[in-house]
């Protein structure tokens, strides 16, 4: 610093091209930028028109007479404590039923599509000769595409007898029929998502673990799976998500009777179906309405919270698997 | 060097072995002995073949879709093509450390007893007192033994070969087969696999594929020379360094070529 300058230095001058260069990388992030922040303001605008919807039942005076808290959650005098008859003479409006029934039906499809979809995956990524997994994966992931009321009518047609006779249910159209044909539904999504994670496992763990002498079985399921776990997990939480959410092959298959009944034979109504068998016969702005949008509040807050839990423990395996924190 | 046998007899042998990866041909009538409690270096520039030979020793090819072989490999005599040879059996005595170190995302702990428990040991002071032995014979136990038991990844890329060493060790092969296992370390790490090296060869046979000219003078007893997928010349290392039957022998180990 102390030499001091000279001469003077000569102030750049930006070129034409250069000029345009800049101005064409701006233009192009700007647009990007406006496209993403344009997604996400749809996103927040969804979650705001749907709370404030929600919000009225705790707002207006009649439908806090009419849906408390205490109702939708409490149990109530008489004969059924829990009921969800939101349109009778005096409307009932307890949550308990659809809950149990949206977890009743979602159990029984992670039950039955977690193993079938990790072990289908497992099968294509680390036993199917290359030929057969070129033919499988494809064909696997064209069952994602299936549109949920084929899947539901199939379930209400051809399913829903078999289930009868098979398990010797009462009723055709009960918890287990509707997990089954969601199970349907949600296996390629685990499928594929767990199939990528466990193609990304670097070859050289198999290698190292067959070079010790280990097994074909042995290698994936002691060395790639456990390698791949963040990504199965990711695919389960998918699954839940979807599994949650579904709502056409619910309503076609469960019978969407409100019973607090954790017997998989009996039928079960879910929140989903719910929203979508009433919505378009309530009337706007009443505490029914409300009701409804409160119910999605609901959805939307359970998939918030598996995600976040989802997230944490996948940090936790990383750091275990990895050594640090990433 | 007491521990060696005077004249060691072939640990393993390779007779007119072909190996073609679909309709290419990646090893040409390969005839080589790799000999008892002996450090066999195998080079020659890339592509020829050397890699190949050495994983068609304890039959990793097998997993490469495409792969046929012709001629034989013998394992103390046995033909471990032989349908009567299990590969987990093979590889189990034929162990192998790979070029790029490849720990498991497990523990420190249980990537070396990790070939033990898959060989069905189960009991804990016996499974500690191998990873121990081997972790001391692969020189890392100090470095390590009070991190057992976090991540292996979290290990420097040095310790990460001792490591892979140390856990192809547990399962106490009967040859080693080394796939350029220093190529990625910087040198003094790189110093410390070959100091590794030298005092294996007390009890084990180790083959091992190099690029580096000076560490396969250093490291080993007898050389091969590869070149294009057949094998040029084979004989004491130190022969192969300083009088080299053939002139592409001599072109390559002066750096002619390569």
């Amino acid at each position: 610093m102390e030499q001091g300058l000279t001469h003077s230095v000569a102030a750049p001058r930006l070129s034409a091209a250069a000029r345009r260069r800049q101005l064409r990388e701006k233009a192009v992030a700007g647009f990007i930028t406006l496209m993403a922040f344009t997604g996400i303001a749809a996103l927040v605008l969804i979650i705001v028109f749907v709370a404030k919807e929600a919000l009225t039942l705790f707002t207006d005076a009649d439908a806090r007479h009419e849906a408390s808290l205490s109702k939708m959650f409490l149990p109530q005098e008489g004969r059924y404590p829990f009921r969800w008859q939101p349109v009778s003479d005096t409307p009932k409006v307890s949550m308990i039923p659809l809950f149990v029934g949206t977890l009743k039906i979602t159990l029984v499809s992670m039950l039955v599509a977690v193993p079938m979809g990790i072990f289908s995956a497992l099968f294509v990524a680390e036993f199917a000769p290359r030929r057969l997994r070129e033919l499988l994966k494809p064909v696997i992931e064209l069952l994602a595409g299936i549109p949920s009321v084929v899947l539901g009518f199939f379930a209400l047609m051809v399913l829903s007898p078999m289930v009868k006779s098979l398990f010797h249910l009462d009723r055709p159209l009960n918890g287990t029929l509707a997990g089954l044909a969601l199970a349907l539904a949600i296996v390629p999504v685990i499928f594929t998502v767990s199939e990528d994670a466990l193609t990304a496992v670097p070859r050289s763990y198999r290698e190292a673990s067959l070079a010790l002498g280990a097994t074909l079985w042995e290698t994936a399921w002691k060395v790639v799976l456990p390698a791949a776990a963040p990504g199965i997990l990711a695919a389960c939480v998918l699954g839940f998500g979807r599994a949650i959410g579904e709502t056409m092959i619910v309503l076609m298959a469960s019978g969407n009777a409100d019973l607090v009944s954790w017997n998989l034979g009996d039928s079960a109504r879910s929140l989903s179906a719910t929203i979508a068998a009433e919505m378009g016969e309530v009337v706007v702005g009443s505490p029914h309405y409300s009701l409804l949008f409160f119910i999605g509040v609901e959805l939307f807050i359970f998939t918030f919270v598996l995600n976040m839990v989802a997230s944490t423990w996948t940090k936790k395996v990383l750091q275990r698997l990895t050594g640090s924190a990433s | 060097m007491s521990l060696q046998p005077q004249n060691p007899r072939a640990k393993m042998e390779a007779r007119e072995l072909i190996l073609r990866y679909g309709a290419k041909t990646a090893i040409h009538k390969v005839s080589l002995a790799i000999l008892d409690r002996r450090v066999t270096a195998l080079i020659g520039p890339s592509g020829c073949g050397k890699s190949t030979f050495l994983r068609s020793l304890n039959r990793m090819n097998d997993l490469i879709s495409g792969t046929t072989h012709a001629g034989t490999i013998l394992l103390d005599g046995m033909d471990i093509h032989d349908r009567g040879v299990d590969v987990v059996d093979l590889r189990r005595r034929v162990g192998m450390v790979f070029q790029k170190s490849n720990p498991f995302p497990k523990s420190i702990f249980e990537n070396v007893a990790y070939g033990l428990r898959v060989g069905g040991m189960k009991d804990k002071a016996e499974l500690a007192s191998r990873v121990e032995k081997s972790l001391r014979g692969a020189a890392l136990w100090d470095e390590v033994k009070d991190r057992l038991d976090e991540s292996a990844l979290g290990l420097s890329g040095g310790q990460q070969q001792r490591l892979c060493i140390a856990r192809a060790m547990a399962v106490e092969p009967e040859v080693l087969l080394m796939d350029e296992p220093a190529s990625a370390l910087d040198p003094i790490a790189t110093a410390k696999i070959e100091e590794l090296i030298h005092e294996l060869k007390a009890t084990y046979t180790i083959a091992i594929v190099t690029h580096n000219m000076q560490q396969a003078a250093r490291v080993s007893d007898r050389t091969a020379f590869f070149y294009m997928g057949e094998l040029v010349e084979c004989g004491p290392t130190e022969q192969i360094f300083t009088n080299p039957r053939e002139k592409r022998t001599e072109d390559y180990v002066t750096g002619k070529f390569g």
